[in-house]
């Protein structure tokens, strides 16, 4: 008994600690330059999903889709408490964008099968788009709620949940399966457990061993190796995948700085609302 | 994020700088490990393992622990109407974090849901724990209950208890203390009576016992009313329970994370851990020996807190245009403080060391009787005597100069910090009021002396440091300083048997400045081996034998004085006690 959760994990470039070579010069970013880390709000992700395990019981199951050492993430996760632990893995979805990205997501999830939550991060550091969850829960058919504040109650096949909503909160109660983005307020995630980091330290993904190598049949054999999935296996439709399925193409990246400081206060009367716009229009914050 | 192991240069020097491989295949050899799911796979494993550990300890103090300190020394515990305590919530939250992270059966075997790590390492964990809340570490400290019940219990009580403490679902409590039994437990009076059935029951008052209120006591009692020395005492194991009342919740100076009660036991039922008649001479004697290395991790703890907190702020604050560090007053107290604690480091770090040793010589003794040869188990059986002496030596001496250094590092950050040190701005105050425990539980630092001095006076530390003279050291300073620290055992030695001469009181009255000249020297040693592998602590090794040694020829000095009037004139100088 107890619930299934699957969690959507990302490894992503450390972009609190930016040095100078963080971006290439074609905009995009340069991940060689940059530690690459758990997605912060990832953890807190995890840590619901380990929250729902401890509660009502269950199971979790780490997903993650990235190169072979993106596995990081996997044994973190394991570290932590999760009982299964995917790597999505394809030379042929390079180029993702979100759309891509959650559609490849969409289909490990549907292939992991019979999941009453999925939890994701609101959003990725490197990013800052916060698509790729709601995407998600759109491709599979399923609700979502997002901001994730705090866990209330989940009985039977339903769920009741809290969302940050800015300055404020609602709770919503929610048929299962949903689908779950976390912000970092919604707990403390947990500390790696000794025992799992003694246990889960040698697990690799195949690609991790060089081609042919006798240790990768010897990891084989002693248990330690992780699912390594390409999109073959969560039959992908190659079209929706990588540059092919990603009509986003990043034009330019530019640097604002804004200027004005402090506070301005503007009088909640029909006026002052349509000042505040007129000067949004004006410096092309809106429009 | 924040780690307080991995910001610590020291205990990741001396991490690598003890033969961590011959501990590690000890530790693995010898201690029945059961089939548990995260057993290593070999010596470098249990290395990493361990280093991971306090990688976890450290992340767990800087991030969960740390923060929480000042909210918690502020608000204390709540003793509850039905004589019940609750922790506060941030304590309980903390206990729950370790547990979490499996820490809470540090050196317990695997076979009962234990890491199986060394003393050694179990300190260092101790020393990163108390570092960001020393009242905490009372908590993370009390595992040692867990390795008496291991040490001496019967398979049945282990089983029953030892996962549990692994787990983290109890913690525990030594009950020892009583109104009139503090430092003298021979005298301790709480009762433990048998009944027709064989069952025992306590009935008493225990005082000062920190977290009396947890799940598991472990309780000192007289079984034989007729022996009324030490000889009398048993060790009990009892639960929490109705007949258990926490009758005063103790208000003090420091460490307010810590629950200190005075307990009542209403015809409690209990069961006795190992013998008859062996509860104090044997079993709390052992546990004592552990839990004051625990006190000196603590101390360590909190001095490094301290220290880092003056150094930081010396750099800051400026006074006559220049940041204070640059005047030669605050550099030297700044300077004195680290040497201090790393000097306290070697220490205690090299008995823990040595206790592993001691420790894994008896368990094979004990548990491999049979597969060790005659002659093989002579010499382990010598070995296991020469250790126990050693650390009957080393224990208290680590205890006694890191809770005294602890005690001096938190005033001196004060000192640096001058009036906002003394405010509750910022945690200074709070260090020093947390580190004045150490110097007095687990047993005073005069107690210390009293056990420390006979390895002194009996040639235990002779040999001892005969081992160290011996070594030859490629670099010619390290040879110099050497030779210096070889001269001044050689006065100390005359100045031992000068003390002799004058009689047994008078070797009493001059054990303090002994016992600090054979640590001074002793540490010396340490830091020489030390700096044969790092260029900075060559530097360390040099200022602390120079600035200790003039130290002891005073202290030599004031011996050879014979001066006895602090008993001679006493009631002259301190005049009649009031009414």
């Amino acid at each position: 008994m107890g619930y299934h959760c699957i969690v959507l994990v990302k490894q992503v470039p450390d972009t609190a600690n930016i040095t100078g070579d963080a971006m290439k010069e074609d905009g995009t970013v340069n991940r060689a330059a940059l530690p690459a880390i758990f997605n912060p709000e990832d953890i807190h992700a995890l840590e619901a999903a380990l929250e729902i395990k401890d509660r009502f019981g269950g199971t979790v199951t780490v997903i993650t889709m990235g190169p072979p050492k993106a596995a990081d993430v996997l044994r973190a996760s394991l570290y932590r408490g999760a009982d299964r632990a995917i790597l999505l893995t394809d030379r042929r979805a390079a180029g993702s964008d979100t759309l891509a990205t959650s559609y490849i997501l969409s289909q490990a999830v549907a292939t992991v099968e019979n999941y009453d939550f999925v939890f994701c991060g609101r959003q990725a550091i490197d990013g800052d788009t916060a698509q790729v969850g709601p995407q998600c829960a759109e491709k599979l058919g399923i609700p979502q709620v997002t901001y994730l504040e705090k866990i209330i109650d989940v009985q039977g096949k339903k769920a009741t949940l809290r969302r940050n909503i800015g300055g404020g909160w609602e709770d919503v109660e929610t048929p299962l399966p949903v689908l779950v983005t976390v912000i970092e307020s919604a707990n403390t995630p947990r500390p790696v457990s000794a025992k799992r980091y003694m246990k889960n330290k040698y697990k690799r993904v195949p690609l991790e061993f060089a081609p042919d190598a006798p240790e990768a049949a010897e990891a084989e054999a002693q248990g330690d190796m992780l699912e390594q999935w390409g999109l073959d296996e969560i039959h992908a439709d190659l079209q929706r995948c990588g540059f092919a399925g990603s009509p986003t193409k990043v034009f330019r990246i530019q640097s604002i700085v804004l200027k004005k400081e402090g506070f301005a206060s503007v009088e909640p009367t029909e006026e002052g609302i349509r000042g505040l716009v007129h000067e949004l229009i004006e410096d092309r914050t809106l429009g | 994020m924040a780690n307080f192991f991995e910001d610590n240069n020291d205990i990741r020097f001396l991490f690598d700088y003890f033969d961590m491989k011959e501990i590690a295949q000890l530790q693995e050899r010898e201690t029945p490990n059961g089939d548990a799911d995260y057993l290593p796979r070999g010596i470098e494993d249990v290395i990493d393992n361990w280093r991971e550990a306090l990688r976890i300890a450290g992340e767990v103090a800087a991030e969960t622990l740390f923060p929480s300190a000042e909210t918690v020394d502020a608000e204390g515990n709540t003793l509850n109407p039905n004589q019940t305590v609750t922790l506060h919530p941030l304590v309980q939250a903390n206990l729950d974090r370790l547990t979490q992270a499996d820490l809470m059966g540090f050196t317990l075997p695997r076979k009962y849901g234990g890491l199986n790590c060394p003393i050694l390492v179990y300190t260092m964990a101790t020393e990163i724990v108390a570092r960001a809340d020393c009242s905490f570490m009372n908590m993370f400290g009390l595992q040692g209950i867990a390795d008496t019940i291991y040490a001496f219990a019967s398979d049945e009580i282990r089983d029953e208890y030892l996962p549990k403490f692994a787990s983290g679902e109890v913690t525990g409590a030594m009950v020892l203390t009583e109104p009139d039994a503090g430092s003298d437990l021979q005298s301790v009076r709480v009762r433990a009576e048998q009944d027709a059935d064989g069952n025992w029951r306590l009935n008493g008052v225990k005082r000062f016992i920190t977290n009396g209120c947890g799940e598991v006591l472990l309780v000192l009692a007289r079984s034989e009313p007729e022996i009324s020395d030490g000889r009398g005492l048993s060790l009990f194991i009892a639960d929490r329970g109705p007949t258990v009342r926490i009758r005063h919740l103790e208000s003090k100076l420091g460490i307010h994370g810590s629950p200190t009660c005075e307990m009542v036991f209403d015809n409690t039922p209990c069961r006795i851990i190992g013998e008859r008649q062996r509860g104090l001479i044997t079993y709390v004697l052992a546990l004592m020996n552990g839990a004051r290395l625990g006190i000196a991790a603590q101390s360590l703890g909190v001095a490094e807190a301290a220290a880092r907190l003056a150094r930081n702020y010396a750099h800051a604050r400026e006074q006559f245009g220049a940041p204070i560090e640059q005047l030669p007053a605050v550099a030297d107290l700044v300077t004195g403080m680290r040497i201090d604690i790393e000097a306290g480091r070697a220490l205690a770090y090299e008995t823990a060391r040595i206790c592993d040793i001691e420790n894994n010589t008896n368990r094979l003794l004990e548990r491999n009787a049979d597969a060790l040869s005659a002659d093989e188990k002579k010499t382990m059986k010598q070995k296991s005597r020469t250790l126990k002496k050693l650390n009957a030596m080393l224990t208290p001496m680590s205890k006694y100069y890191c809770s005294e250094m602890a005690i001096r590092t938190a005033s001196d950050a004060i000192q640096v910090m001058g009036g906002s040190g003394y405010m509750k701005d910022y945690p200074a105050e709070r260090y020093l009021r947390d580190a004045r425990i150490t110097n007095i539980y687990e047993g005073t630092s005069q107690l210390q002396i009293v056990a420390a001095i006979r390895g002194l006076t009996s040639g235990v530390y002779q040999s001892y440091l005969a081992e160290f003279e011996a070594k030859t050291y490629e670099d010619a300073d390290l040879e110099a300083l050497k030779a210096r620290l070889t001269a001044a055992r050689e006065e100390l030695a005359e100045t031992i048997a000068f003390a002799k001469e004058q009689g047994g009181l008078y070797v009493d009255l001059a054990a303090r400045k002994l016992v600090d000249c054979g640590i001074d020297i002793l540490i010396g040693h340490y830091l020489l081996g030390q700096a044969t592998r790092c260029g900075r602590k060559k530097k360390v090794a040099a200022y602390f034998v120079e600035t200790r040694l003039p130290r002891m020829a005073m202290n030599c000095a004031a011996v050879k004085a014979a001066n006895t009037q602090a008993l001679d004139d006493y009631l002259e100088f301190v005049g009649p006690a009031e009414e």
